[in-house]
């Protein structure tokens, strides 16, 4: 079945048994994101001390693509400074955009490539992408800005 | 299924008209096509219907013989169209019982047709050059301040935010009947909900998320004992029941052809003639005039007051040819086909583990329209691993949050079907969540 490119094991993985789901305390910053046509949701914290994300946490309710996206890129983004994290977003937003065309860097993205399949369901890339906008609004209202043009530096970036 | 025995001198269900669902199927192209290499099951009429051959046809005949523009031009061609569009007009109202073809007002859709009436309280309300035939604006039509309006939590949000938008523009008061648990209209406070203050109930015939078709002869009484006006909103009933307008007693009503084996662009304002006379006009331009000097403009009687600029007519030619498909199966027999296969399904759907239905759960008072949660599945993905096997339901808030809300769910999967929908497509819906299961389980 088709479909099994969708719903890869590690995507329904992180569905039933997410990493890191729930809204911790201290934060600096926090950020809610709908999906109005299909009224999925996302609260994402981050907590950003001298450049680092110390955590990022997270709650909402919505579809198993964008539930295990958000567990995902608690495992990928904890941890890193806001360079990489730039570096990282930008990749998983370019491999969201390319209608399946893009072959993903696995070192980079570690479990984040089983979204590869996503990207060829154009009704379900925004479901994907919803915790990642968050993220990158609540960075923002963090002060950090997290680039979207920052491909080029991807080879700098350690895997976590 | 369930059968309950009828007591013999009552109509039998042998008395039922009823037709071969095969031979329909066969009139409907889309319906051979595959989807995911599986034969296409497509349960959502509710969103749009498939349209059959004899429609297609006349469209691209409208368009390969008789194209010319309506209602201004002398020549052949023109005066074929004419009489096509009009005659479009006349099956409609025919369709529905209306008293004369001078009521069914050709619009974009519903959406549209209800926003009509909306702008007309709108315009009555501030004045002007708005008014009808330029005399003083109609009273029933002027709203403000301590006036209300009343619709229902179970609306579609074409009939909810047009008068939200009046509300807020007129400063009157938006007022609605609430849904009991068991999907159907709470009505227990009638009395007090439509009161001296309404102007205007507008509701839902026939829900789109619930199924529900909503039993009117309360409320229109209590609408008449008050002065206020009708409207029903009968996207999901025209194309499912027989729909009598002398026989509802509303004021106007609302549907749209393409729910309705019509085209997409088509839509239908039937108002009382008598309403509709006293109405300001809705878009202004060509064909809605009387006579138009520099220095101000009077108004067609309608409905051309109504119908401004070069009118959606193939579409409306290809509506009409809707009307006499569906009238030529019988709209009673489609009802029953329809009834049938709810009672089917929701018998079939019980089944189904961790699935709970929103809406009726008897097929009485409702249609061919089935809302559910499976549960600790998100709608999104049973939506997707059904449309894997090549069943297309939708899946959302299906333009009805309110409800949603009501029932405490983001979202729901809903099923609906249609004259062309078989006892079989629905077991391909029920293997299909079988599938979900086992994928989510
Ligand atoms: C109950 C109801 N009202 C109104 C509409 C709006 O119809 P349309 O989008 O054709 O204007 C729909 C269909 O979407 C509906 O189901």
């Amino acid at each position: 079945m088709q479909v099994d490119q969708l719903y890869q094991e590690i995507i329904l993985d992180h569905y039933k048994h997410p990493h890191g789901r729930g809204l911790r305390e201290p934060y600096t910053a926090e950020a809610h994101h709908v999906n109005p046509t299909c009224g999925d949701e996302v609260t994402i914290r981050v907590d950003l001390e001298a450049g680092v994300l110390r955590d990022v946490s997270y709650d909402g309710m919505g579809c198993s693509i964008s539930q295990a996206s958000a567990s995902v890129l608690h495992e990928l983004l904890t941890g890193r400074d806001t360079d990489e994290i730039s570096v990282v977003h930008a990749a998983f937003v370019e491999l969201m955009s390319g209608r399946g065309q893009v072959t993903p860097d696995e070192e980079l993205l570690g479990d984040a490539v089983a979204f590869a399949g996503v990207a060829r369901y154009p009704a379900r890339v925004k479901c994907a992408l919803l915790p990642w906008m968050a993220f990158k609004d609540a960075a923002a209202r963090a002060g950090v800005v997290v680039e979207a043009n920052s491909g080029t530096e991807r080879s700098e970036v350690k895997t976590a | 299924m369930t059968t309950i025995a009828i007591p013999s001198g009552m109509p039998q269900y042998e008395d039922v008209p009823r037709y071969d669902v095969q031979a329909v199927r066969a009139d409907f192209p889309m319906l051979e096509r595959e989807v995911n290499g599986h034969p296409m099951v497509y349960l959502d009429s509710a969103n749009t219907s498939q349209k059959p051959r004899q429609v297609l046809d006349v469209l691209r005949e409208h368009y390969e013989r008789h194209n010319g523009n309506v209602a201004r031009s002398v020549h052949t061609v023109g005066t074929e169209a004419t009489e096509a569009y009009e005659g479009a007009r006349a099956k409609v109202a025919t369709f529905i019982n209306a008293p004369s073809p001078d009521e069914v007002v050709f619009t974009k859709n519903s959406t549209e047709a209800i926003n009509l009436v909306a702008y007309a309280f709108l315009s009555a309300s501030v004045g002007g050059a708005a008014s009808a035939g330029r005399g003083a604006p109609d009273e029933r039509f002027r709203i403000g301040p301590g006036d209300e309006i009343v619709i229902s939590e179970m609306e579609h949000h074409s009939n909810i935010v047009p008068w939200q938008l009046l509300c807020e523009r007129t400063g009157a008061t938006l007022r609605w009947f609430g849904i009991t648990d068991g999907g159907r209209l709470d009505e227990s406070n009638l009395e007090e909900l439509v009161n001296e203050r309404t102007k205007l109930v507008s509701l839902v015939h026939m829900s789109n998320i619930l199924g529900t078709v909503n039993a009117t002869a309360r409320i229109t009484e209590r609408v008449r004992q008050v002065g206020a006006l009708l409207l029903l909103d009968c996207s999901q009933s025209v194309p499912h029941l027989p729909v009598d307008v002398v026989d509802l007693d509303a004021d106007f009503i609302a549907f749209t052809g393409h729910k309705m084996c019509g085209p997409t662009g088509i839509g239908v304002l039937w108002g009382r003639s008598e309403l509709l006379a006293a109405m300001p006009p809705f878009l202004g331009g060509g064909s809605m005039i009387e006579t138009v000097a520099m220095t101000g403009s009077t108004f067609a009687p309608p409905p051309a007051r109504f119908e401004a600029g070069t009118p959606p007519i193939a579409e409306a030619v290809a509506l009409g040819a809707a009307v006499d498909y569906l009238s030529g199966i019988g709209m009673r027999a489609i009802q029953w086909h329809e009834k049938e296969l709810t009672a089917y399904a929701l018998d079939a759907l019980e089944t189904v583990p961790g699935l709970r239905i929103f809406g009726p759960r008897v097929p009485v008072g409702r249609g061919g329209t089935i809302s559910f949660a499976m549960e600790g599945v998100h709608p999104h993905d049973v939506g997707q691993i059904l449309d894997a096997q090549g069943v297309e339901v939708r899946v959302g808030h299906h333009c009805a949050r309110p409800v949603c809300v009501r029932f405490g769910v983001p979202a729901t999967t809903r099923a609906s079907f249609y004259l062309y929908t078989t006892t079989s497509e629905v077991d391909a819906l029920v293997r299909g969540l079988e599938q979900v299961r086992k994928v989510f389980g």
